[in-house]
């Protein structure tokens, strides 16, 4: 084995220069490899982690999947009728408080109502649509972000006033209101109250910085004119993967319709396997470029050493250590491309990680970026075997010749 | 028993016209035996060498080595024997050139793989010290002289202490001075070695100061004695 080892390292040294580019080849192939795993992964970690943070994992509504029964049917059963006209119903979670009560029981998370009412805000002679959510400001914090996100004022300051309400820090510029301004808040319906602003917000989107405002979950469903009633359920679960399974059993306890973050966000989750395929596909395609130079350069250096290859069989080297010895060359080629490339990549990685972006609807970021040993254990695999595919044709082509014809054509 | 035994071997290369090499040859040879193969070009002498050294496989006809036939051996197992119980020697060194002479020598000793490291070096140094060369084993096959790569050879074919050296040629690209150099050294090894050389040359001076000479004409044995 040694012996193998100690002709192929001779070898590819006698053709340094060759060697080098063909390890090249292969270094860069897997160098931006990792760069492009880096980045498709750190996105779509990225997007998942807003996806995760930005939005309650399991959104509980006042919707049902199947419509109700109506009252006819069930009184005749037996009946088919059509044209039924369906009886009203009040919109909204009923009771509430039982329902968070008996889920806080065994929910591997933690839960808040809100109200979501559409109004119009006027302060001056501004005024600005805006959605309004009523929400609990002791279950808040452990549902979403947005006591990390407050920048005046606390969510406790809801309870400071008659009326209180947090605005987002864009809604607060475009209609000037300061802490402590008096604003008129009114729906369409007709309700109307006067609050006082407690706090302000920045959530970084710019769409929910400049429509959104938060009073006590009672204020809104005084604007909503919907007494005792919420309109949603939010969860946030310890395990964000767990979430399905969670909001498939809520829905069946409570009979309102449940949906986690997965459900809500199928297509997006599977667009990202065809962004993967569309990855392996590169960067497979970029280690085929590369493995075409290390044909190159096998394939040269068995032409080379054709009288060397004619002088060990004619020792009595077997066609099998003759072709060992030529892939062993491939595959150092393949290593020393790995490993070079293991560099390129991780400084590439740097060097996209360290660019910022600046967007006007977003907040300066960064390029997600996600580091990962198997990024680079994979790399490394397919570089070897494509290492390996294109050294073996050139090696058994090189231990199948006959010396006769060589040491005859030499002499 | 002969050491190396040709019944009946012919060699045809298949060709647009087919080109017979060697014809019927039946020989036999035995231990300590110094043989020279003469005869004109195109003869078959080499044909003939590399038949009996399992470089090549006759068409018809069987070569036995220590009365084993080696018809049925597979690659592995003619690449195994010519490692273990041949050695070669061409006209030219074909030594490889990247190796040090000492590390040419220990090529086909690691091949082989019978003895430690240390002792293939060993005997690698002391190969070439009985072949006047203990001071050149760390150099380059390139920073010797004809007759100096030539010994080298040798001393690679002894490598792993076979007991037949087939020699192609051996002094053929040689001055006379280093061709008689090399001749000794040969002749010294069937004398106190015991070993078996068959040598191809056309050179019938030489050849008459082998121990028994086979002629070869028009691929046909045209006398054997």
């Amino acid at each position: 084995m040694n012996l193998i080892l100690d002709v192929a390292l001779t070898h590819v040294r006698s053709r340094a220069r060759q060697t080098f580019v063909a390890v090249a080849g292969v270094a860069t192939g897997v160098g931006f490899s990792i760069m492009m795993a880096a980045l498709m992964q750190g996105s779509q970690d990225d997007f998942i982690r807003q996806l995760v943070n930005a939005l309650p994992h399991i959104t509980v509504s006042d919707e049902r999947r199947v419509p109700p029964k109506q009252p006819a049917e069930t009184e005749f059963d037996a009946a088919e009728i059509y044209n039924l006209t369906p009886e009203v119903r009040r919109r909204g979670i009923k009771n509430p408080l039982a329902i968070m009560a008996s889920l806080d029981a065994w929910l591997p998370g933690n839960i808040a109502p809100s109200v979501n009412v559409q109004a119009i805000i006027r302060y001056g002679l501004r005024d600005v649509g805006t959605t309004i959510y009523g929400i609990d400001p002791r279950r808040e914090p452990k549902v979403s972000e947005l006591a990390n996100q407050m920048r005046q004022g606390s969510l406790r300051s809801l309870y400071s006033a008659t009326n209180a309400i947090i605005l987002g820090d864009g809604l607060a510029d475009k209609i000037g209101a300061q802490l402590g301004a008096n604003i008129t808040v009114q729906t369409s319906d007709g309700a109307r109250i006067n609050a006082q602003v407690v706090g302000m917000f920045h959530a970084g989107v710019r769409s929910i910085d400049e429509g959104t405002a938060y009073v006590l979950v009672r204020t809104a469903q005084i604007l909503a004119r919907q007494t005792g009633l919420v309109n949603q359920l939010r969860v946030r679960v310890f395990d964000p993967m767990a979430a399905r399974n969670v909001s498939t059993r809520i829905e069946s306890e409570t009979g309102y319709k449940s949906v986690s973050w997965q459900e809500a966000n199928e297509d997006l989750l599977s667009t990202f396997v065809i962004r993967n395929v569309i990855m392996y596909t590169i960067v497979g395609a970029i280690l085929l470029v590369a493995s075409f130079g290390t044909y190159n350069i096998i394939s040269t250096i068995t032409h080379e050493k054709a009288r060397d290859i004619a002088i060990m069989k004619s020792l009595g080297l077997s066609e099998r250590t003759l072709r060992t010895i030529f892939i062993v060359e491939a595959l150092i080629i393949g290593f020393a491309g790995g490993f070079l490339g293991f560099a390129l990549g991780y400084i590439l990685c740097l060097a996209l990680g360290s660019i910022e972006f600046k967007s006007p609807f977003m907040d300066t970021t960064r390029i997600p970026l996600a580091y990962s040993a198997w990024h680079y254990a994979i790399a490394m695999f397919v570089a070897l075997a494509s290492s390996f595919a294109a050294g073996f044709m050139p090696a058994r082509k090189a231990a199948s010749v006959n010396p006769v014809d060589i040491i005859r054509g030499a002499t | 028993m002969p050491l190396i035994e040709a019944r009946g071997v012919t060699r045809i290369l298949q060709g647009i016209v087919p080109t017979t090499l060697v014809r019927d040859i039946n020989l036999k040879i035995g231990r300590k035996e110094f043989v020279a193969v003469t005869g004109p070009s195109g003869s078959g002498k080499s044909s003939l060498l590399y038949l009996l050294g399992l470089l090549d496989m006759p068409t018809e006809g069987e070569v036995h080595i220590r009365g084993q036939s080696t018809a049925q051996m597979s690659e592995a197992e003619r690449a195994y024997t010519r490692l273990s119980e041949l050695g070669f020697v061409f006209q030219f060194h074909f030594l490889l050139p990247e190796f040090t002479c000492l590390n040419n020598i220990v090529l086909p000793m690691r091949a082989l793989g019978r003895l430690t490291p240390d002792e293939m070096r060993e005997r690698a140094a002391s190969l070439l010290k009985s072949l006047g060369l203990a001071e050149h084993g760390h150099k380059r096959p390139d920073q010797l002289s004809g007759g100096q790569r030539q010994r080298v050879a040798v001393a690679r074919a002894l490598a792993n202490d076979p007991p037949v050296i087939l020699a192609d040629e051996p002094t053929g690209s040689l001055d006379s001075k280093s061709s008689e150099q090399v001749f000794e050294v040969l002749r010294d090894l069937v004398d106190q070695d015991g070993k078996t050389i068959v040598a191809v040359t056309h050179d019938i001076d030489l050849a008459e100061r082998m121990d028994r000479r086979v002629h070869l004409m028009d691929g046909a044995i045209a006398s054997n004695d």
